[in-house]
């Protein structure tokens, strides 16, 4: 508990001299028109800090995948204003962007070539920003990652899903970005394999200095990795509070004291006498 | 060659294509080569069809090797015309008196020249067309399926037909006919796997890194359909085979004195109650290649498109 | 505790590959009760494979070989294939992962449920039926039975899709429920809901669960007793509420390794798994 307050406020601090990472600033996303509309994320902003980690929270359909999708590229900004490292976002996103802002995928099986082998999906990146030395690098993300050149040369099914996403976090971090988007980084992997990712997720940012945001269903695994956090519903932005603020249980707002409550797992109260009867 | 060290376990190659551990790039790929190559060789009647392929390209290629007699030149028009299967000629001769055997040797070339241009102009076509249409998708999507569906809806003799009354005929003409009316199905196919590749987060990914719409479509969209695509080739190859005989049996392919089979089997028309092997022998061979394709489009079917196998 | 409901005594699953055979249940015996067990284990720990061998649902080429596979007496190895369609979906029902694959695209829930039920339930009129099919509705909860009734699985969201298989699966009155990951396709507030149904249908009709979940902490939250797999293995057997006091590596293992709201450890301990496991 000590240790996330001292970091929370480490990163207020360098928020105070610095110009945020992020700052997003009434973000809507709205696909199709007419009665098809659906205006999948409404006027959502917050702002990140260098180096600090926000997360965002909620159950499908809160848009808070379709944020970082916005944010990338992946999905259209409609409205508002995207800020990256002080410069705006501009559609096309030329090629500084990807070298600032790379991203994680939930889902290793398919955020991977399946016909690509280790080598080949770390030295794409390499490839399309005309680096040099692809043969250091690759060795290198390896390592920090926490493989060993032997698995260079597989293919993905060669690999088990926690190797996989190591792979998807390697080719994230190659470029050097400054900023890392993570959808749901570790909902596809066994729990002891998501320890072992959160747990180097954690590294690399005090390694690197990274900024992330990280998009997740589980409070737990947000309140572990971020400082700061944004509880989303139905595309809006519900409170944002901090992580601080959900371990102690204190939350203001009615729907992330629910969240807050069905995390802690299934609770039989409220059918206490039903269940007796057995 | 492969500048990966020699094999170091005790069971040799296969360990060293097996390996879940490859050194380099050439033992990864090998070794996935490999898997396929003995998944394919469960399948006995998918190396029936390689065989028969194979044997195509040997004879193809060893025909003035194996052929005893010439295959244009006629013989003696009182003695040896339409003679009956015997040693001297082993599937009899013709009305001009040539040797069969011979004719039907030399005659896999053409065949394999229509088979090999017809793939390799016609599958880059349907590829590229497939591709970009699912990949961009929109008005352009529109436009490259509508153009390939007025392809598709002709009947693929009778536009030949009509290609090769334009042109005149000729064994050219008529690959140049078979390749324009072969392509929609590969761009039909090629599309609707880009459409299941498009969304895939590893084409997100491969976005996200700036890469180029040419790079991805190259490099990682074709990599993927392009089993598919050769599945389908193969399968159709016995359909081109037959066209193209078909065009020659109609007097459109290739022309005399070429031997072609399909013009073969059009002269042995003429005496096909009493000299029944002039037209049986390179109908034979038709029969047999067309085979041997199907079989081997089957076997690879089945290691390339795991999905469409079940 | 009467006799047991499932007797199930070194229960193998084996599917013979072309690389060679691979053993994904190996040696698995428990009884079950009118009570709720869990069954956990990471993926490939063999769990699913155990609630589908009792259903008969081993998907080819798989084998299945037990020394007892008993429900409620009747040999489910060597009962007849009427007997076992008779049991399946009738006595013994079971609840996949997702509801978008489970439930018929083309049909309506409420047909489904009613062709459910009078499949084992032949006397039964057609307007017996909807009664039952709208009554079962009901009790998982639906707020309005008669419109969701007529409404197509692609209509519903995903929570309401697996009320409606909840309810498709027990119109019948099974005797025994698998509920092979319900709720890892669900939201947390819905999956809460759906299994607060799940644990009033245990209680109130005398039915027994068995729950096949990654999720240790929902399922000793859930579940009366737990069986933890590892390898194709049962490597601990225990009360949910005991859950602390696990004494297999594997289980402490798990419990630790998850983030909490509650502490904040870090590095999260990880698993360091021993081969011995597994033998």
């Amino acid at each position: 508990m000590m240790s996330a307050r001292s970091r929370l406020s480490t990163a207020t601090l360098l928020g105070l001299c610095k110009d945020p990472m992020l700052d997003i600033q009434k973000l809507k996303v709205v696909y199709g028109t007419g009665h098809l509309r659906v205006d999948a994320v409404k006027d959502v902003s917050f702002h990140v800090e260098a180096g600090a980690a926000y997360g965002l929270v909620g159950e499908s359909g809160s848009g808070k995948s379709t944020v970082l999708r916005a944010i990338c590229g992946l999905a259209p900004i409609s409205a508002g204003q995207v800020f990256v490292d002080g410069k705006e976002v501009k559609e096309p996103r030329d090629k500084a962007f990807y070298r600032t802002v790379q991203m994680v995928f939930q889902d290793p099986y398919a955020s991977l070539h399946p016909r690509h082998t280790v080598d080949r999906t770390l030295s794409e990146p390499l490839a399309i920003h005309g680096e040099r030395d692809a043969e250091v690098r690759i060795l290198q993300a390896l390592r920090e990652v926490g493989l060993g050149p032997s698995f260079r040369f597989r293919y993905p099914h060669q690999l088990s899903g926690g190797q996989r996403q190591r792979i998807a976090i390697a080719r994230a971090l190659i470029l050097r970005p400054k900023v890392l988007l993570l959808d749901e980084p570790t909902s596809a992997l066994d729990a002891s394999v998501q320890a072992e990712i959160l747990n180097l997720l954690d590294e690399l940012r005090r390694k690197m200095g990274l900024t992330y945001i990280l998009v997740s269903h589980d409070l737990a695994v947000v309140a572990h990795l971020c400082e700061r956090l944004l509880v989303m519903r139905h595309g809006e932005g519900v409170e944002e509070t901090t992580a601080v603020a959900l371990r102690t249980g204190r939350a203001s707002n009615a729907y992330t004291q629910e969240l807050i409550e069905a995390s802690r797992g299934f609770s039989r109260d409220t059918v206490k006498t039903a269940s007796a009867a057995l | 060659m492969a500048g990966a060290p020699p094999l170091p376990q005790p069971s040799g190659l296969q360990a060293w294509l097996l390996s879940s551990e490859p050194a380099s790039r050439w033992q990864a790929r090998l070794g996935r080569g490999y898997l396929g190559w003995r998944a394919f060789t469960k399948n006995p009647l998918a190396v029936l069809g390689l065989a028969i392929v194979i044997l195509l390209v040997l004879v193809a290629i060893l025909a003035p090797l194996i052929a005893p007699y010439s295959p244009v030149a006629g013989g003696d028009l009182r003695t040896e015309r339409l003679l009956p299967p015997s040693g001297t000629f082993w599937f009899g001769t013709d009305d001009q008196g040539r040797d069969i055997f011979s004719r039907v040797v030399y005659g896999s070339r053409i065949t394999l020249w229509v088979v090999m241009l017809v793939a390799v102009i016609a599958t880059p076509i349907g590829v590229m067309i497939g591709t970009v249409a699912g990949y961009h998708g929109g008005w352009i999507d529109t436009v490259l399926m509508r153009i390939t569906d007025i392809f598709l809806a002709f009947p693929r003799l009778i536009l030949a037909l009509a290609f090769v009354a334009a042109l005149g005929p000729g064994i050219e003409n008529a690959i140049i006919a078979i390749s324009i009316t072969s392509w929609p199905p590969y761009a039909r196919i090629a599309r609707a796997e880009t459409l299941t590749i498009r969304n895939s987060d590893f084409i997100a990914a491969v976005k996200l890194q700036g890469a180029s719409t040419p790079r991805i479509i190259f490099g990682h969209v074709i990599p993927l359909c392009i089993s598919s695509v050769i599945v389908r080739v193969t399968l159709d190859m016995a359909g081109i085979i037959l066209t193209a005989a078909g065009l020659g049996f109609l007097g459109l392919g290739a022309q005399p004195p070429m031997p072609e089979w399909g013009a073969m089997v059009a002269t042995g028309r003429n005496y096909l109650i009493d000299q029944w092997w002039v037209a049986a022998m390179p109908g034979l061979a038709i029969f047999v290649v067309s085979l041997g394709f199907n079989l081997l489009g089957d076997g690879l079917r089945d290691v390339l498109d795991p999905k469409a196998a079940k | 505790m009467t006799t047991p409901l499932l007797e199930v005594e070194d229960l193998r699953v084996r599917f013979h590959l072309r690389t060679g055979t691979v053993e994904a249940v190996r040696g698995v015996s428990f009884q079950l009760g009118r009570e709720r067990l869990g069954i956990v284990g990471e993926s490939g720990s063999g769990k699913s494979q155990t609630g589908r061998a009792i259903l008969g649902l081993t998907p080819p080429p798989g084998e299945v070989t037990a020394k007892r596979l008993t429900f409620d007496g009747i040999d489910l190895l060597t009962a007849s294939r009427r007997t076992l369609r008779h049991l399946r979906g009738g006595r013994i029902s079971m609840v996949m992962q997702d509801p978008k694959y489970s439930l018929n695209p083309v049909m309506t829930i409420g047909e489904q449920i009613i062709e459910a039920y009078r499949a084992h339930a032949k006397s039964a009129s057609r307007s017996e039926a909807r009664d039952r099919a709208l009554a079962m509705l009901e009790a998982v909860k639906m707020r309005n039975p008669a419109r969701v009734f007529e409404l197509y699985p692609h209509e519903v969201s995903g929570g309401m899709g697996q009320r409606a298989m909840i309810a498709m699966m027990l119109v019948t009155e099974p005797d025994l429920l698998i509920a092979d990951e319900p709720t890892s396709a669900l939201d947390v507030t819905v999956s809460m809901e759906v299994l607060r149904i799940l644990d009033e249908l245990v209680s109130e009709r005398g039915m027994g669960l068995i729950f096949i979940s990654h999720d240790l902490k929902l399922v000793s939250s859930f579940c009366d007793r737990v069986l933890v797999m590892y390898a194709g293995r049962v490597v601990e057997e225990l009360e949910a509420k005991n859950l602390r006091e696990a004494k297999h590596p594997y289980t402490q293992g798990l419990m630790r390794c998850l983030p909490t709201l509650a502490d904040d450890v870090r590095p999260l301990p990880t698993l360091n798994r021993d081969p011995a496991w597994a033998l």
